[in-house]
């Protein structure tokens, strides 16, 4: 005996299996990231301080647009189908997995840029103000108070902030990637070469400067491990790429065996391509709402 | 157990169509319910018995701590190695034990047997349909339960043990604890939860698409709509506990501060991390599913026991519309109750009266199923058979389970029985006299339909009187223990704060301190030792029973050995892939029992027309 209703919608329910699996599904991907995005609320309300435009808004809308894209193309590749079209569903699944491919490196390389980055805490108020003068000159303490008020968005407070608790920013000679103090101690490095970033409202590098880790107190790159604003940060894009990878890599199988199935059972097919593209419609819509709040807020 | 049987029968069934799909296809990768749900079923009894064998090395170190483990310490220290010197067991091992005993007997014995295996079994078969919708995402979701059990018992021999930090994992503790036991966990969790996803899915499209013509909402056993709303449970609550387990996970390994707040102190030195987390979010992220876990655990097991409350009564069941809203209702207000849990937190009084009034409220439909499943007693001609005797105590367990539930629901109360044995003895009297009693129900129940044979009976009341004996001298005096102070989760089971230890001897440390545990406290320590050795030895009956009655139990008189009415009993003996020989129409609702006039006491579903008396 057959399984009834795999491919015809049952009459009163006006579905079919998988179309309602998958709405089912999309339910439960739902609670998952509203679980993910609760926590990022919980967080930020409950922190000192949250950091702003630590992220590439240019890049991250360029991104936004590639995946509203891809949803554009994936509709019209089953719509192609419907409309008994093999060839044209090609060229718009195609177009489809491009874009994720897109998305994907792109995000590969925001990640990179992150990784390589490095933010450096001092020992004590001395040292720093030491540091913060060999970076931008006399008026380093300054600027690096500068540049903490403005990532913290602190413009309407009076607290006044000890120099150790202020971050200096920049790259360490040879960019490498995700590492940390202990790290760096462990094989033995006694200093590094320090590129402070630029100082506000220029883009000119300061020159490199030499940093003795023990004069450190913590060396963190733009991971996780660097504040929860960075850990949620990556761990809910990082959920979501792969939600976009695992997207494509089953959208990528649907065009690779398009020919085969179009002959056995062409309805049953479009009705893949339908459940397929609407999981597509949510990782986009994840992503929707992933730009504004991370990006931008 | 029931594999092997099942073996035969799909053997003789596949030899008469001659395509053989082979051993592995048939038994080990197969995609019908019925072999999943044996597969699960029989997954979850072994790690039943051993998350109980785990609990009973515990009861050894709470009953006389400090002392060898007789006949298996010296096997723990072969295999656990310094943790286990000597056979005794070291507090850390007491820990990792305490905390896998939970997570098993939650994660990889009831839920699977309640829900996976009886669902999986009996739910396709009670609404006439072929299948499951989704056949091989079935089979998915049973290989990543097994996946995952695998990783939760492999942990237990990685350097440094198993997870340690409970099975309700709070933070930061559980991520502090230098050793890989909870990465293990957590990865052991996430594939749970897929599995479980998975289940739910297809559980849910199953009971929505597949009833057969007839079969609507309100034909439905009260089997299946519990279920159902278990699956609307499972698909809702999980997710959130796998986004904590996510962020738990990135704690752990790559050194983020979700649940670690700033300033940590660990072992007297500021704990490297970036700090700036809330140890609360993880306990709202854990019990957002932990509350409707607890439903989890209790809904299939009210439906096995309907069913086979109005088969034995030979009674409709009494109230089954107020039972179906019932069990909507509870499926939706568990959503809504899980800070019940969290009063001690300093959560604060406005959110602790809102939890504490949502947790009043739940109780109302919760009573009402109770008291539906009590008054289909009355009037009935009961039949006192092995399943019946088991659904008969589950009722005034789960009472017991359910009332002392209230206490613990009012914050001020809980104040003082918070993480006392009182708790303790509250949630094992739902779960063990109550569930899994529901669940050996169950499978004397529906094991005439697997096999073709029935269960002994002298086995089987053996089995029952035992263990009813037995739970209750096991969960009856800890609920003293709580009201006395007892704190849960003690390695020496209290010695360290007790007046005097077990042998009488007064303890110079404690001398004239008020709250200090008594005598009769710790000496219900080794009583309730001995009596969870009674109930180990009340399960020998049942396993004999499993084994033997394959071979030589009674054979079933016909395929529906109960005269019941419910269409899983209007199948051949085991049921063949696809179930039905016959086109199946439903034309009645699912209980009608000695209806007047009739000339059988029950009327199936699928029977077209009552036959009038002569
Ligand atoms: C119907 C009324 C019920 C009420 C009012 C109730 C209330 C509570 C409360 C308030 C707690 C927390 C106590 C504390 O930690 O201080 C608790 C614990 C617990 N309950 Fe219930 N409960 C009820 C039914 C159930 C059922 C049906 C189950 C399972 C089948 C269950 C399983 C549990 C478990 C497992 C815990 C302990 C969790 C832990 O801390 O490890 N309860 N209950
Ligand atoms: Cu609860």
């Amino acid at each position: 005996m057959e399984i009834p209703y795999t491919a015809k919608p049952r009459p009163d329910t006006g579905l079919y299996n998988a179309k309602l699996g998958i709405w089912l599904f999309l339910a439960s991907e739902v609670m998952l990231f509203g679980g993910l995005f609760s926590s990022y609320i919980l967080l930020r309300v409950g922190a000192d301080l949250w950091p702003h435009g630590m992220l590439s808004i240019p890049i991250g809308t360029f991104n936004t647009f590639v995946l509203i894209a891809s949803s554009v193309t994936v509709v019209m590749a089953w719509a192609s189908l419907k409309l008994g079209n093999p060839g044209k569903f090609k060229a718009y699944m195609a177009a489809t997995i491009l874009c994720a491919l897109g998305f994907l490196s792109v995000k590969s390389y925001e990640y990179y840029v992150k990784f390589t980055h490095y933010d450096v805490w001092f020992k004590d108020d001395a040292t720093a103000e030491k540091y913060f003068k060999a970076a931008y000159g006399e008026k380093g303490t300054e600027e690096t108070r500068k540049q903490f008020v403005e990532r913290f968005h602190l413009h309407n407070t009076k607290a006044t902030y000890d120099p150790a608790q202020i971050q200096l920013a920049g790259h360490i000679e040879g960019n490498p990637l995700c590492t940390n103090l202990k790290k760096l101690v462990g094989a033995k490095q006694e200093t590094i070469k320090f590129t402070p970033d630029a100082p506000l409202g220029s883009h000119e590098h300061p020159h490199a400067i030499e940093v003795k880790l023990s004069d450190v107190q913590r060396l963190s790159s733009y991971v996780p491990a660097h504040s929860t604003f960075f850990a949620i940060y990556f761990t809910i894009t990082a959920l979501h790429g792969l939600h976009v990878l695992g997207g494509a890599i089953v959208l990528a199988y649907f065009l690779l065996t398009v020919d085969k199935w179009w002959k056995k059972a062409p309805e049953q097919f479009t009705n893949r391509i339908e459940v397929g593209g609407l999981f597509w419609h949510f990782v986009d819509l994840v992503w929707i709402f992933l730009f504004p709040i991370i990006y931008l807020l | 157990m029931q594999a092997t049987t099942q073996t035969h029968s799909q053997e003789a069934h596949s030899h008469e169509h001659h395509h053989d799909p082979g051993f592995l296809r048939s038994y080990v990768f197969s995609s019908d319910h019925k072999v999943i749900g044996i597969q699960y079923g029989f997954t979850a009894l072994v790690f039943l018995m051993f998350g109980f064998l785990l609990m009973m090395c515990m009861r050894w170190q709470i009953a006389k701590p400090g002392t060898a483990i007789p006949l298996v310490g010296g096997l723990l220290e072969n295999f656990l190695g310094d943790v286990a010197k000597g056979g005794v067991m070291s507090p850390d091992l007491y820990n990792a034990f305490g905390a896998m005993h939970g997570t098993i007997m939650v994660f990889l014995a009831v839920v699977p047997l309640a829900f996976a295996a009886f669902g999986n079994y009996v739910v396709p078969l009670q609404i006439g349909a072929v299948d499951m919708a989704f056949p091989r995402i079935n089979m998915a979701s049973y290989q990543c339960f097994a996946a995952g059990g695998v990783v939760m018992f492999v942990s237990f021999f990685i350097p440094g043990g198993a997870a340690a930090g409970g099975w309700t994992s709070y933070s930061p503790l559980a991520t502090i604890i230098p050793t890989q036991g909870q990465t293990f966990w957590l990865i052991g969790m996430v594939l749970l939860i897929t599995s479980s996803l998975l289940g739910a899915v297809n559980f849910i499209a199953t009971v929505i698409q597949l009833r057969a013509p007839g079969m609507t909402w309100m034909r439905m056993p009260f089997f299946v709509w519990a279920q159902f709303v278990t699956a609307f449970i499972l698909l809702l609550a999980f997710p959130p506990l796998e986004a904590a387990g996510i962020l738990q996970l990135v704690d752990k390994v790559f050194g983020s501060s979700f649940f670690l707040p700033t300033g940590l102190i660990v072992s007297g030195k500021p704990y490297d991390v970036s700090g700036g987390g809330s140890p609360l979010l993880w306990q709202h992220l854990f019990w957002f599913l932990g509350h409707p876990e607890v439903y989890v655990l209790i809904l299939p097991a009210m439906g096995v026991i309907s069913e086979i409350i109005a088969c034995n009564t030979r009674k409709p069941l009494w109230g089954y519309k107020s039972l179906v809203y019932s069990v909507l209702a509870v499926g939706f207000i568990s959503f809504i109750v899980w800070a019940h849990h969290m009063y001690l937190t300093g959560m604060g009084t406005k959110i602790s009266t809102f939890f504490q009034t949502t947790t009043m409220i739940i109780s109302i439909p919760s009573v009402i199923i109770l008291t539906c499943l009590f008054m289909s007693l009355w009037g009935g001609s009961i039949r006192f058979n092995t399943p019946m005797l088991f659904a008969l105590a589950f009722l005034p367990m789960f009472g017991i389970g359910g009332l002392t539930g209230l206490p613990l629901g009012f914050n001020f109360s809980d104040l003082h029985l918070h993480d006392s044995y009182y708790v303790i003895a509250h949630f094992h009297y739902v779960v063990a006299p109550g569930t899994i009693f529901a669940l050996f129900a169950g499978i004397y129940f529906w094991y005439p339909k697997m096999t073709g044979r029935y269960m002994n009976e002298t086995l089987g009341k053996t089995h029952f009187w035992l263990s009813l004996l037995g739970m209750n001298l096991v969960f009856l005096p800890m609920f003293f223990q709580g009201l006395y102070g007892m704190s849960r989760r003690m390695s020496d089971g209290g010695a360290t704060y007790a007046l005097v230890d077990t042998a009488g001897k007064v303890n110079p440390a404690n001398e004239g301190i008020v709250t200090a545990l008594t005598g009769t406290v710790m000496h219900l320590n080794v009583f309730i030792t001995h009596a969870a050795l009674l109930l180990l030895i009340a399960q020998i009956p049942f396993v004999i029973n499993v084994f033997m009655s394959m071979f030589n139990g009674k054979k079933v008189e016909s395929d529906n050995p109960w005269q019941a009415t419910t269409l899983d009993w209007q199948t051949p003996t085991p049921p063949p892939h696809g179930n039905f020989t016959k086109e199946i129409v439903v034309y009645r609702g699912p209980y009608e029992y000695s209806v007047p006039g009739q000339t059988s006491d029950f009327i199936p579903q699928n029977q077209p027309d009552a036959q009038p008396a002569k």
